[in-house]
């Protein structure tokens, strides 16, 4: 009788992460994911299915080669690993904890079709915290090309298109406007879901690479975009992001207690005031939040109010289907106890005798035909308003990019609407060796499309540095 | 300070964040003078909270963690004609700026001194240099004229082409109100409560002719007439508990170990 090979087993259930207890973590700051262990990386590692013809890399936006990196950790060649996911992805250690993995590489994972995917997110994770842990290896780089760069932002899209042209040989400068590097990820993202060490980390890791960082740097004020033209430099690329916040417009929005989510972030991440008085800024946060949105950025304001001691309510226009978050951000919400208050808008706030607010009046909405891009439209039911009592208001609906750099940038076109920087597919302006990428190009978008179009960018910028004399 | 980026770019109306270390708050402050030559930039400040008394124990030769700017509007300088220009507090430093800009542009400078009492008042000597007539007024009438009222006997005598005003939000208000009745075009340099300093956060938002503008991106400065003085006192309150707090907690924990700030 012929020797049959053993079958490969086929483990339809992918190995959980291990995170704090919701009971716990709700009470404080530290990372709620924990990450996996050696044995839990090897045996998820087992699970993919090294596929001739990946698809999973199609989901990319930056194109990681996954089934080799994930190969080396069953190899248990670490080293090797982590350098095969930074020759696409300068940021491994965020975008391992804050992709939504779900919706790119994993959604076209073959095994995704019977059971759970591979958890890519994880693994990569898993390889860029072992190199944190193990020091970095620097990549060789191209021998200098004599050319200068200029990068607006210290974010995802510019610290990606900064790695990129520093290793082809290129002088890089980046110009960030807050006193630290990492943009979004430092101002935006919660310290318990993206730990601000891993963050300047990775920041320090792409300075390692010989990238210049000048902080305190607004570009539109410091220095304009012709000026840095004038003054030497061959190209610039603009990731300055989105971050100016939108409000609602409703009566009463300047009552005290009314946060835009971005003044509420950059308070708790950036200012740390959840450990004031040990940091300087304060946060005064009530019992009775309400967090109006339902993107990741709301999610982000609801869990950051709980974890200073009050109860949140999410306040969404459209119904639980619509919610723009991530799943497992909503999940993880609701399990630290967040309550959702979906099909209702606020009208109006009132407040005290101080000017803090004490209630707001609600209406509520229900949902109509989709839009050509699949969104239902809400409208208000004429009569259902209600009113419900609340110390502070955390308004999350959304940010536009921030106008500076077109005010002080002539002949750079943008949308009047939406005041985006207009782009080609490359991220090309409509200025001569000026491109443009991330949030101040799309609108805000996730972390992972903003590095994309910076490695986008940065190809097209080195294209059209070397064909130039 | 040496600041050479923000020194090459200063002018007149516009501010600076100084964050003075990796704790630190990011602290607004208007811009008073700057040498583009020396690449330095100055400032003032009272010291109110505890990061201004930190900032005064900062001596020659010390490095703040970071200094952004400038930032927000430079003022509207041209020849207006006769130009009235009230100062109070410590926003008298950064007056003087555009009283000599103003001057240089062409313009008859009257200038107004104002302080809580006679001890507060400084830069009198400079003010006289630099304006074609100089007023003190003072809050309890302990030097110059008692309060601004006497502003409206000026008003009626002279006729202004425009009025610049620098101080304290209660200052700013009461001079908008004054020369309200004459129309005199007003414009007051409002400081609300900032953070980034850049348009980010929102929370410096202020009412002005019934639209949301942010102190930053928008002003600093506004039209005198148009602003919600109100809302802006009640909004510049609305972390004073936290601040105080913060500031006692560190003064009775030694302060900042230098002796000056000993509780």
């Amino acid at each position: 009788m012929a020797e049959t090979k053993p079958k490969p087993k086929l483990n339809k259930k992918a190995v959980e992460m291990n995170k704090q207890e919701p009971k716990v973590r709700a009470k404080n700051f530290n990372e709620v994911a924990l990450g996996y262990t050696e044995e839990q990386a090897q045996e998820e590692a087992s699970r993919c299915l090294q596929c001739p013809k990946p698809q999973c890399v199609t989901g990319c936006p930056v194109e990681v080669p996954i089934p080799q990196f994930i190969k080396c950790i069953r190899e248990k060649k670490y080293a090797e690993g982590i350098a095969i996911i930074k020759s696409k992805n300068a940021l491994p250690a965020v975008c391992g904890r804050v992709c939504p993995q779900e919706t790119q590489c994993q959604s076209k994972c073959v095994i995704g079709k019977m059971g759970d995917p591979v958890s890519i997110g994880r693994l990569e994770r898993y390889l860029a915290d072992w190199e944190r842990e193990h020091g970095f290896q620097l990549p060789p780089k191209a021998k200098p090309t004599g050319k200068k760069v200029a990068i607006v932002g210290a974010g995802p899209a510019g610290l990606t298109a900064a790695a990129d042209l520093v290793k082809l040989g290129h002088e890089v400068t980046i110009f960030e406007a807050l006193h630290v590097g990492g943009g979004v990820l430092f101002y935006g993202i919660p310290e318990f879901r993206l730990p601000k060490a891993i963050v300047q980390n990775e920041v320090e890791y792409v300075q390692k690479l010989g990238v210049e960082l000048r902080l305190g740097n607004l570009i539109g004020r410091t220095h304009t975009i012709p000026e840095l033209m004038k003054n030497g430099y061959d190209a610039v690329f603009i990731g300055s992001g989105a971050g100016l916040p939108q409000f609602t417009g409703c009566p009463g929005e300047n009552l005290g207690g009314i946060y835009s989510a971005n003044e509420f972030l950059i308070r708790v991440n950036l200012m740390k005031s959840y450990a004031f008085p040990e940091y300087d800024t304060p946060i005064r946060i009530g019992k009775h939040v309400v967090v109006i949105g339902g993107g990741n950025v709301a999610m982000d304001c609801a869990r950051c109010s709980m974890r200073l001691g009050a109860e949140v309510c999410l306040l969404y226009r459209r119904s639980r289907d619509e919610l723009p978050a991530r799943h497992e951000e909503i999940e993880n919400a609701e399990e630290e106890g967040l309550v959702c208050k979906f099909l209702a808008a606020p009208v109006e706030f009132y407040g005290d005798e101080k000017g803090w607010v004490k209630s707001m009046k609600c209406i509520c909405m229900e949902l109509g035909a989709p839009d050509e891009k699949g969104r239902r439209s809400v409208k208000p039911i004429p009569g259902s308003e209600f009113t419900m009592d609340v110390d502070t208001v955390i308004i999350a609906i959304g940010q536009t990019p921030n106008p500076i750099i077109q005010r002080t940038t002539a002949g750079l076109e943008s949308n009047p609407k939406h005041g985006t920087i207009n782009v080609n597919e490359v991220g090309k302006t409509s200025l001569e060796g000026v491109y443009a990428g991330g949030d101040v190009a799309t609108g805000a978008a996730t972390v992972i499309s903003a590095m994309g179009a910076g490695k986008r960018a940065a190809k097209a910028i080195h294209e059209y540095l070397m064909s130039k004399k | 300070m040496e600041a050479p980026d923000v020194a090459a770019k200063a002018q007149p109306g516009q501010f600076l964040i100084v964050v003075p270390h990796a704790k630190g708050e990011r602290v607004p402050l208007t811009i008073c003078g700057y040498d583009r030559k020396k690449g330095t930039v100055s400032f003032a400040f009272h010291e109110v909270g505890k990061t201004t008394k930190e900032l005064a124990c900062f001596n020659e030769g010390d490095c703040l963690l970071n200094v952004t700017g400038p930032l927000g509007n430079p003022s509207e300088i041209k020849k207006f004609g006769k130009v009235l220009c009230v100062g109070g507090s410590i926003m008298i430093a950064p007056l003087l700026l555009q009283v000599k800009a103003l001057k240089e542009a062409g313009n008859r400078v009257t200038t107004v001194l104002g302080c809580r009492s006679k001890e507060f008042l400084f830069m009198q000597k400079e003010a006289e240099a630099l304006s074609d007539k100089v007023y003190i007024a003072s809050d309890d009438g302990t030097i110059g004229y008692k309060g601004l009222d006497f502003l409206k006997e000026l008003l009626k005598k002279e006729k202004f082409d425009r009025c610049v005003v620098l101080g304290p939000v209660v200052m700013m208000r009461d001079v908008s109100e004054i020369t309200k009745p004459y129309k005199i075009p007003t414009i007051v340099t409002l400081t609300p409560i900032m953070i980034d300093g850049m348009g980010m956060c929102g929370v410096c938002r202020v009412t002005v002719g019934g639209k949301m503008q942010f102190g930053c991106v928008d002003g600093p400065e506004f039209d005198g007439h148009q602003t919600d003085f109100e809302e802006l006192i009640r909004r510049q309150r609305t972390m004073l508990p936290e601040e105080r707090v913060g500031s006692l907690l560190w003064e009775t924990s030694g302060g900042c170990k230098c002796g000056r700030n000993k509780a």
